[in-house]
Formats: C-alpha cells, structure tokens, sequence
C-alpha cells in the first residue's frame, strides 16, 4: 500500500535519512522506532509531505508522492491521513468543526460533510463532544479527534507521529485504540511513528527500528520476538536474566520463546511430562503483543532426555536458544 | 475678560467636531484594513518558515511597511496633497484627510495583523496542510479565524491611535474633536471647550476600546475553558 524506497534527507549537510527503506501492507499496522535523533520525524514529515526528501521515492498505490506540485500535492495529501505530533486542533473551532476541514478542503458539500462528520465522531467515540470547543477536550479526547480529521477524507494511510507521546498511560491506550479500529474497520494502512514500544505491542503488525537515518530491523513483530538477538525482542519480550541463577544446578539451561496461546498454555508441562524431566521456569515471564500472548522463559532442566525435550519444544513451536548451558554451548 | 461659552455651544461644537472625527477616523479604519490586511497576511506568507516563503518579496515589502510607519502623520498629511487631489478631488475638509489616515494606517495594520498571525501555532497550521487545503483556505480558516479576537482588538487600536493622529487634521481643514481642542480650545484661550473636549475624547476612546475588547471575547471560543 504505501512504500518507502531509499529515502534521503539532510539539513545543512547533517544527514538524517540515509536510504530509508519500508514496506506498509495494506490494512496493517506497522510501528517506527527508534531513539531521539534516528530521523523518526523528519520520516513522518516526508510522508506527511510536510518536508520533500533530497532522493528516494514514496509509493502509495505505486504512484510517487514526492515530486508533485500544485493541485495534485494537495490531492495526494488527502489520501495520507496525518494526526501531528503534539497539540493541532484549531480552538476556534469545535471538535465537529475540526473535523470537517478535510472535506472543505476536499470541496464536499455540507449535508455530506455533516454525515461524514458524525460517522468520525463516532468511530472515536465522541459523538457527545461534537459542539465541544479543543480547550473544553482532554488531551486524549483532543487527540482523538484529531485522528477522526486525519480520516475525514478516507485517507488510504494513515500517519501518526507520536501520537501518545503527551499522554498518560490510560488515555494513551483509548487514543491506540481509536488507531486499531480504524485500522479495523475502515481498513487504513497505519504508519505510526513513536519512541514508546507499548504502542508496538498494544496494536503493530509489523515494525521498522529506525537507527542513525538507517533502518536496523524490519518485519513482523511477532516473527521479530522469536529472533532473540533482534532489538525487537529484546525490548518487547521479558526479561530473562534479573535474577542470577545457580546454572550448576541443572543439566540444562535454555531461553525459550513461546508464542501463542496453547504454545504458552500447555507446552512445557506438556514436555516435562512427555520426557521424564524435571522443567523450572528460572526466569522470564508473560507479556502481550495485540491480542497474542508471548512469553520468553529461561528454563533449568534435569534429566537424561532433557535434550529431546528441548528439540520437542522446538518443534511443536517454541523458538529455544540452547548456547547457555548444553552440548551445542558452554555455559554463559 | 470674557464671558465663558455657554454650554449649549459647547455641545453642539462637541456634536458638530465629533461627527467629523467618526467620519474621518470611520472611513479610514475601514480602508486602512481591507488593504492594511492583505499587507499583513503577505508579510506573513513571505517570511521565513511562512507559507511561501520569499525573502526577496518579504524585504521589499517590510522596508516599505517601516518606511511608512515612520513617517511622522503631520509630514504625510501635506506631503500626500497631491495624491488626495487625484482620489477625492480636493485637499482639503474632512474627507481630504481620509487619504492619508489611511495612507498612514494600512502598514500599521500591517504590521499589527503579521505578529499577529505569526503567533498561530506551526502545528496547526501544518495539520491544515496535511488536510490538502489551499493556501487561500489556510489563510482565510486558520490564520485570520484562529486570530480574529487578536485582530479585532488591533483594529480597535488602529482606530484609537488614528482618532489620535486625526486631531492633525485642522492643518487642512478637516476639523474634528483634536482641532477643536487646539483651535477652539488652546489657542482661544477657552478652557472650557479645550476641557470638555479633551473629557470627551477620553470617554470616547475608552468606549470605543471597551466595544472592540467586548467584540474581540465574544469572538473568542477559548473562553469556554472549563478548567
């Protein structure tokens, strides 16, 4: 749906784009991250068209955005719904108000645009606030209404930059959830930018960590996790080593990575039982990504088969790094 | 020693120079922003990190902006005789003076309406963008509307610091409250009339600043702050 090809940027010979690279399918979620200064923004505000890159292309439905003008600009700016970093509702007027500025700007008659208007509140739950001026809003519900503008005109994408970064923990989570049902229901492509890995978990299909203008790492989060050395995972899974360990006292120590409902649920019990081993979780624990349980758990194993049992693992699904303790590494 | 002017000619010198001045100072106010306006939304466009940015335009266009505001009022009043022939026909009376009140007002509005709109935030004026409105439509639903309580009050400046320079219209026979005081007034040794004029001017202003304050919040929606 939208696609990112070799992007480059400097400001003042300082680089911050270095042949950015991305792929958003359509209908997903895909999450930038990266630390302050890995040119997240100036990425948003290339897709935004806010900013025109020095070389590269962006494709949305194949054609390049970056080098038009003029009316076809404005056009193209309209199919990428952009919700900005930080607070970008006009206060003079109401939330109704705000969102209908795509559709003028769209030239859609009134009657229509009410309609729409009321759908979007709707969709974000505000359907209450519509003659609510912004300073009468909470940041959460401001925000969420500037989700509701950056879909008034039916975008194909839709761009966050930042869109939690002012908020706390709990309007965060109503403000993701806005994005995932748009994403759901009206089926928009969502590039979300953001330093805060929770919105990674809470509601991304894919992910792209941005380092130094490059992207590091790119794909699916839940194929990233199971890659014990992506950063990914190791900022999304749990951690495995904060209590040190007594290692001598088991046969075997691995890390294991489950994924999954019943993998979670029933797999190690299953094991422990199927091959006649004694099976400690020694460290790790329990987390979410969307909807799916992940777990990362450090296992100790004492048993002859305790090999096998970790192949089993293996096989029925779990993604086992052996190098701590066993035949395959020395103990760590 | 004479007798003081009895206070029913006082009133109707107050009515007669009153008129004058609103006529004067009225006019002008209205010229002064449809063109003082568009100077200022220009100014702003053609800044650095405006809309369209054009250092070249922006330049040309503040040194004339500045040249005009430091012209002192009582120059331009006689050095735009000529000008104010060719529009109104005549350089003198009341309506001669429109002229270079306006003249003298429009880079004042200008300048008053560009600080203005250069305090509407980035962000807002980007997400505008990003909506794919027009130039035209950034201008008119976001830059002029976000600031309509800002500008109304500059206007309602422009009209006190106007009603200020129109007490230099008696140089050209324009008359209002300013002449009055100073001819009537001041050099007539009448301090009766010199003292209920300057009264008067002061209820006035302080009426018409109390309108386009009263104009301005009810223009404003972030009154209804609920915190």
């Amino acid at each position: 749906m939208i696609t990112v090809e070799n992007l480059t940027k400097s400001f003042q010979g300082v680089s911050a784009l270095n042949g950015v690279t991305l792929d958003v399918e359509a209908g997903t979620v895909l999450g930038v991250v990266g630390p302050s200064g890995a040119g997240k923004s100036t990425l948003a505000r290339c897709v935004a068209l806010l900013e025109r890159p020095d070389s590269g292309a962006i494709r949305v439905d194949g054609t390049d955005i970056t080098s038009l003008d003029g009316s076809a600009l404005r056009a193209a700016r309209r199919q990428i719904g952009v919700v900005p970093q930080g607070d970008s509702l006009l206060r003079q007027r109401t939330a109704a108000g705000n969102i209908a500025l795509p559709l003028e700007s769209a030239g859609i008659p009134g009657p229509q645009r009410r309609t729409r208007v009321g759908e979007l509140l709707d969709l974000v739950g505000l359907t209450d606030k519509a003659a609510s001026y912004p300073d009468q809003l909470s940041g959460g519900q401001r925000q969420r209404i500037a989700v509701a503008r950056a879909l008034a005109a039916n975008p194909s994408v839709l761009l966050a930059d930042e869109p939690t970064s002012a908020l706390d923990p709990e309007t965060t989570g109503s403000v993701l959830t806005v994005l995932d049902r748009a994403r759901a229901e009206l089926g928009v492509t969502v590039l979300v930018v953001t330093h805060d890995m929770g919105v990674v978990r809470k509601i991304c299909d894919d992910v792209a960590v941005l380092e130094q203008g490059r992207v590091v790492e790119h794909g699916k989060v839940l194929d990233l996790v199971n890659d014990v050395a992506s950063r990914t995972s190791s900022a999304l899974l749990p951690a495995v080593d904060l209590n040190p360990i007594n290692e001598s006292s088991y046969d075997r120590v691995a890390d294991v990575v489950l994924v999954g409902f019943a993998a979670v649920g029933a797999l190690l019990p299953e094991a422990a039982h199927r091959f006649g081993v004694e099976l400690n979780i020694v460290g790790g624990g329990l987390t979410r990504l969307g909807e799916t349980p992940v777990a990362r758990f450090r296992l100790g194993l004492n048993g002859e088969r305790s090999d096998s049992a970790l192949e089993w693992i293996g096989e029925a699904g779990g993604s086992v790094q052996r190098s701590l303790k066993g035949p395959q590494g020395v103990a760590a | 020693m004479r007798s003081a002017t009895p206070w029913s000619d006082v009133f109707s010198f107050l009515l007669e120079a009153t008129g004058e001045t609103l006529y004067m100072v009225g006019v002008s106010t209205v010229i002064a922003t449809v063109l003082g306006v568009p100077v200022g939304v220009w100014l702003q466009l053609t800044a650095k990190g405006g809309l369209r940015p054009n250092t070249a335009v922006h330049r040309i266009l503040s040194f004339v902006t500045d040249l005009g505001r430091s012209m002192p009022f009582i120059v331009l009043l006689v050095a735009l005789t000529s000008v104010t022939r060719l529009i109104v026909g005549g350089s003198i009376g009341s309506t001669a003076v429109i002229v270079p009140l306006a003249v003298g007002a429009i880079p004042f509005v200008g300048r008053l309406v560009q600080n203005i709109l250069s305090e509407v935030h980035v962000t807002v004026v980007e997400a505008a963008i990003t909506t794919g409105a027009s130039t035209l439509r950034i201008v008119r639903s976001v830059l002029i509307r976000e600031s309509l309580p800002a500008l109304i009050n500059a206007i309602g400046v422009t009209v006190i610091a106007l009603i200020g320079y129109s007490a230099m219209a008696g140089v050209i026979g324009g008359g209002g409250l300013g002449d009055l005081a100073i001819r009537e007034g001041y050099q007539r040794f009448n301090d009766r009339i010199l003292w209920s004029t300057v009264a008067w001017l002061a209820v006035l202003t302080t009426v018409i600043q109390l309108g386009f304050t009263r104009a301005a919040r009810a223009s404003d929606r972030r009154r209804h702050a609920s915190v």
